[in-house]
């Protein structure tokens, strides 16, 4: 058997310090990643600090108009805060459009952000995986790959990142806060995942043994006219094929704000800065969503087996888009 | 009405006997039965597809706690080479014999050891090291390999000039289809628990026919059939995965007798992926010949399947071709392609589910062609006789299938031209398929006595894996001997009440009815003495009648509405509704059950399921839920599945079995549906949303808008 120790703290200090004293220590919460690669033996912790009992499970009202997400609150109590329906609809909707109501309610906003990829290669410690083990190779490259990344990949790895929850966040420009024991520390979600590079077992830019406290999603106007799209190879409870997050703001017939990140197609959430830019400031016309999709994707490279997913990244940024843009219309003629 | 003042039971909706127990958690399935002395034994498999075993470095393992042993090729017993399966020789039953590997998945040692975690931690640390040698998974029906199928089901058919009448033919449909390698995915992972006692060996297994594993495993162990007992009392699933002899029984009685103790075995849901059986990849093409007014003149199908060169196998596709419609010209063939794969086994409507698909795709796209409704196509061309052999039906109810089908569906208000039917983004479209489904009875023996106090206890070695077989058992029973269902006392799953039929080829049931009610006739005239207990016992063997005059078959139309997103690819099933023509119906409320689980399992063919493997190692990617799909609750819109009024005269009681015949026809109605909507034919299952999207999508829709 492999034996872990097991702790519950209290305080955020003390886990930190404990993770920091014992070698192969790791922070657990809602478990719902961590446990199962322990079982597949992909992870194998000496120490499991329990962070579910620390002062980290409100949502609370930032000073600038923005909400502080705590990093211990389940998805299942974002996804259903009335603050967050109304002024970050997306998030609302793509929390609920991942995992299952058991899994959403045991799962937290630090460890959503924290998840592994689903990549099976990653998930079996029988293949090559770079992720898994630097320098044993990636299977997937050449291998069964129909739902892996378009953008962004290197010949170390090709996976997806998994979250649903990640893609609002980012479109939303989220800052994620966390502690070590040197002090706090804060970073924008959109530096938070490192670009796949040669060391895709390097994830994440937080230092080693910090602990994410909280989620800071900044006032934005424009969050309140988003949704999220996702489409998955079944009606529900399977990771996306790809994912739109958006967000728009058309004022006397002009794009002012318009946000939209991706899912399913990268590393990390993939911030469509290019569509953006394409769509700022003029109308949002059935041809310049057209354009601006067309932009975005014009840099991805499919893989063998994934071409249709470029395909689908396009129409989803245009669907997504042209329903914001009918229910803006609709609000200003109505 | 019987003596206990009550009506029949057979024909009346009666929730499982079990379904408090299941409910509650208080059946208990193998994994849960204690045994005193139990050690467990952790199943180890081959990471490549095809080579031989170098070595396996067990120091490791052998020094880690609880640790009793590792078996593998080297100390394991040695087992009979030459034991057989209901489909002819398997050399994949033998395990841990030798050092080659033909499949990756193959099980190659079982590591024992106290506890369950005591043996998997040792598991893993098992060095393994393989000389790989090139495999080959490249299935094909052009494959140099391809060869003729098994004709154990009987010869394939060839009647008429099939080139001249295609020849003669106002359209020709010439189309190849193909379905994927798909895993059965039954709820309860394979578990055993086996001991030896006094030369005999002992186990409790997750399977289908306790009586038939049983004799296996007394060939493969070489005892004598009386001294296997095997027990399956309550079974969460098989599918058909269970119907063969498993690898956690064979691998739990070598351990339980190597180390002389109870030993079990329990998959993990992974290694039933792996390890245990999988519905072949087919690759059929049909050519159908019609004239201009929709007459079939021509019907040639020509299924190939995937299939290991360890044990033969029938994936029996062309069932159809030769019985659902008349055609002066008909021609089956089936051939089979050993390939580097986990040995196939029976799985939900075998044969029946992937050869519908194709045939009645096909047969759709002659209607297609020729722009008929594609119902009238089907009701023109019903045969009087069976189209090959000539001889009559003994019941066919197909016709009232499909009218009464349609009425309910509203069939009547299609426009049969593709892609006409639009809801904002969204293209709908409907379609239909038919199914003709082999039935029959297996040799079955039943025990009853009449007890003292008035009860009776019924004894047949049936299988209830789910499907409700134990209370339609019971109804069957009751009524046989006219007394209530309080009165008898039924058991059921152990090999050594006596042969039945296990819960496979959908005859589980209608056989050991059989049995139960020729065994009841027995007892009646024995009754007449009044000393208790008394005994009958019947064995149905001679009673069957193997060469009867009349073809025997279950019906079904299936009726499917489908949404599809053409931007997205995503495609969504509306309505599904089954006709069924299934004999004398025992329980309503459970046949009904079966149809729509089936009619799920149909639909989850259609659009979600299939076995992924590398193409560089041949080895399962998708050996998990999260990567093989099957349909989610959300997938799964209205489904209705009815019966229209029918009589199986050959069986004494009017019974057929019903257990697979709402599998087989969903994934041809959706196909349809799919393109009625699309105005696409998708002749490759999955129908998946990379295979849908349609690239200029987007532009598409009339809902596109502009608020400049």
């Amino acid at each position: 058997m492999r034996a872990f120790a097991y702790q519950r703290t209290t305080q955020i200090r003390d886990a930190l310090n404990l993770v920091a004293q014992h070698d192969g220590a790791r922070f657990l919460a809602g478990g719902t990643n961590i446990v199962d690669l322990m079982k597949a033996g992909v992870e194998s912790p000496a120490r499991l600090v329990d962070i579910r009992s620390l002062a980290l499970g409100e949502i609370a009202e930032a000073p600038d108009g923005g909400l502080v997400l705590g990093a211990t609150v389940t998805n299942s109590s974002v996804a259903a805060d009335a603050q967050v329906r109304l002024r970050y609809p997306a998030l609302s909707q793509a929390i609920l459009a991942g995992a299952s109501g058991q899994l959403r309610n045991m799962a937290t906003v630090g460890g959503n952000l924290l998840q592994r990829t689903r990549c099976a290669y990653f998930s079996d410690p029988s293949e090559a995986c770079n992720k898994r083990v630097p320098g044993s190779g990636c299977s997937a490259i050449n291998g069964a790959h129909h739902n892996h990344a378009i953008l962004d990949w290197t010949s170390h790895c090709v996976a997806t990142h998994p979250s649903d929850m990640a893609v609002p966040l980012t479109a939303f420009d989220a800052v994620v806060r966390y502690e070590t024991l040197h002090g706090p520390g804060e970073i924008p979600l959109a530096e938070f995942y490192l670009p796949v590079g040669d060391r895709p077992d390097r994830e994440t830019a937080l230092p080693d043994g910090a602990l994410i406290t909280a989620v800071v999603l900044p006032a934005a106007a424009v969050a309140g006219r988003s949704r999220y799209r996702k489409v998955r190879e079944r009606a529900s409870y399977a990771f996306a094929t790809v994912s739109v997050a958006a967000a728009l703001d058309v004022q006397h017939g002009l794009v002012r704000d318009v946000r939209i990140a991706l899912g399913g197609v990268a590393s990390r959430p993939w911030r469509a800065r290019l569509a953006e830019s394409a769509l700022c400031g003029g109308p949002a016309t059935a041809e310049r969503i057209s354009v601006a999709a067309e932009v975005e994707i014009a840099a991805a490279k499919p893989l063998r087996d994934n071409a249709y997913k470029v395909t689908l990244a396009r129409n989803l940024i245009e669907a997504v888009l042209t329903e914001l843009a009918a229910d803006s219309g609709e609000e200003r003629n109505g | 009405m019987n003596p206990d003042g009550i009506t029949a039971a057979v024909g009346e909706s009666r929730p499982r006997v079990e379904g408090r127990l299941k409910v509650t958690g208080s059946a208990h399935y193998v994994a849960d039965l204690p045994m005193p002395n139990l050690a467990h034994g952790w199943m180890v498999t081959a990471t490549v597809s095809h080579g031989r075993i170098r070595d396996i470095d067990a120091t490791d393992a052998l020094a880690m706690p609880g640790v009793l042993g590792v078996l593998d090729h080297r100390n394991a017993r040695r087992l009979n080479p030459d034991v057989a399966h209901h489909f002819g020789p398997d050399r994949s039953l033998p395990m841990l014999q030798h050092e080659v590997i033909e499949y990756a998945g193959r099980p190659i040692a079982l590591v024992v050891a106290e506890t369950p975690e005591q043996a998997r931690a040792a598991a893993a640390a098992l060095r393994v090291t393989y000389d790989a040698e090139p495999h080959d998974i490249e299935f094909s029906m052009n494959h140099p390999a391809v060869r003729p199928a098994s004709t154990l089901f009987g010869p394939e058919a060839d009647t008429g000039d099939l080139e001249a009448e295609l020849a003669a033919s106002a359209v020709v449909v010439d189309e190849v289809y193909h379905t994927p390698e798909e895993s059965h995915s039954a709820l309860e992972p394979h578990v055993a628990t086996a001991w030896w006692e006094d030369g005999h060996l002992h186990a409790l297994d997750s399977n289908q026919g306790p009586f038939g594993i049983s004799q296996v495993m007394a060939s493969l162990f070489l005892i004598d059939p009386e001294r296997v007992h095997i027990r399956a009392e309550h079974v969460g699933g098989g599918f058909g995965a269970k119907t063969v002899c498993g690898a956690q029984i064979i691998l739990a009685a070598m351990a339980a007798e190597h180390f002389q103790r109870p030993v079990r075995v329990a998959l993990t849901r992974r290694q039933v992926f792996l390890a245990t059986g999988s519905r072949p990849p087919t690759e059929q093409r049909v050519r159908i010949g019609a004239d201009a007014d929709g007459r079939l003149r021509a019907v040639h199908h020509h299924a190939a399947f995937a299939l290991s060169p360890l044990a033969e196998y029938i994936e029996w596709c062309t069932e159809q071709a030769r019985t659902l419609y008349a055609a002066p010209a008909i021609r089956t063939e089936l051939s089979a392609v050993p390939l580097n794969l986990l040995p196939p086994c029976s799985m939900r409507g075998p044969g029946a589910a992937p050869g519908s698909f194709a045939f009645e795709s096909a047969v759709d796209e002659v209607a297609e062609r020729l722009q008929i409704d594609p119902l009238q196509l089907r009701l023109l061309n019903q045969p009087v006789v069976s189209p090959v052999s000539g001889r009559p039906f003994s019941t066919r109810r197909l016709v009232q299938c499909f009218q009464e089908g349609a009425r309910r569906f509203g069939w009547a208000q299609r426009d049969h031209r593709p892609r006409v039917r639009r809801e904002g983004n969204l293209l709908v479209g409907t379609g239909v398929a038919a199914v003709a489904f082999i039935a029959g009875v297996f040799p079955s023996a039943a025990t009853i006595t009449a007890e003292a106090d008035g009860t009776f206890s019924v004894r047949v070695g049936a299988t209830d894996i789910g499907t409700g077989a134990r209370t339609a058992l019971i109804a069957v029973a009751a009524d046989a001997l006219g007394v209530g269902t309080e009165r008898i006392h039924l058991h059921i799953g152990d090999s050594d009440i006596g042969p039945a039929a296990g819960a496979g080829g959908s005859r589980g049931t209608t056989s050991c009815a059989f049995a139960i009610i020729e065994t009841a006739k027995a007892l009646r005239e024995k009754l007449v003495d009044p000393a208790r207990p008394v005994t009958a016992s019947v064995d149905t063997t001679p009673l069957i009648n193997w060469q009867p005059d009349e073809e025997r078959y279950t019906y079904s139309a299936v009726f499917a509405e489908v949404t599809v997103d053409p931007a997205t690819g995503e495609v969504r099933v509306r309505r599904l509704l089954g006709m069924f023509a299934v004999g004398r119906v025992i329980n309503p409320l459970l046949a009904r059950s079966q149809l729509i689980g089936g009619m799920i399992g149909g639909l989850s063919m259609a659009l979600h399921e299939e076995s992924v493997r590398d193409p560089i190692t041949g080895r399962l990617v998708t050996a998990d839920f999260a990567g093989y799909h099957i349909s989610a609750h959300a997938d799964v819109p209205n489904v209705e599945a009815d019966f229209v009024v029918d009589y199986e005269p050959q069986d004494p009681s009017g019974f057929n079995g019903l257990g697979e015949i709402g599998n087989a026809g969903t994934a041809a109605a959706i196909a349809n549906a799919v393109w009625h909507a699309t105005g696409t034919r998708h002749r490759t299952l999955p129908i998946s949303l990379g295979r849908v999207i349609e690239p200029a999508a987007a532009h598409d829709h009339p809902g596109a808008v502009s608020v400049a």
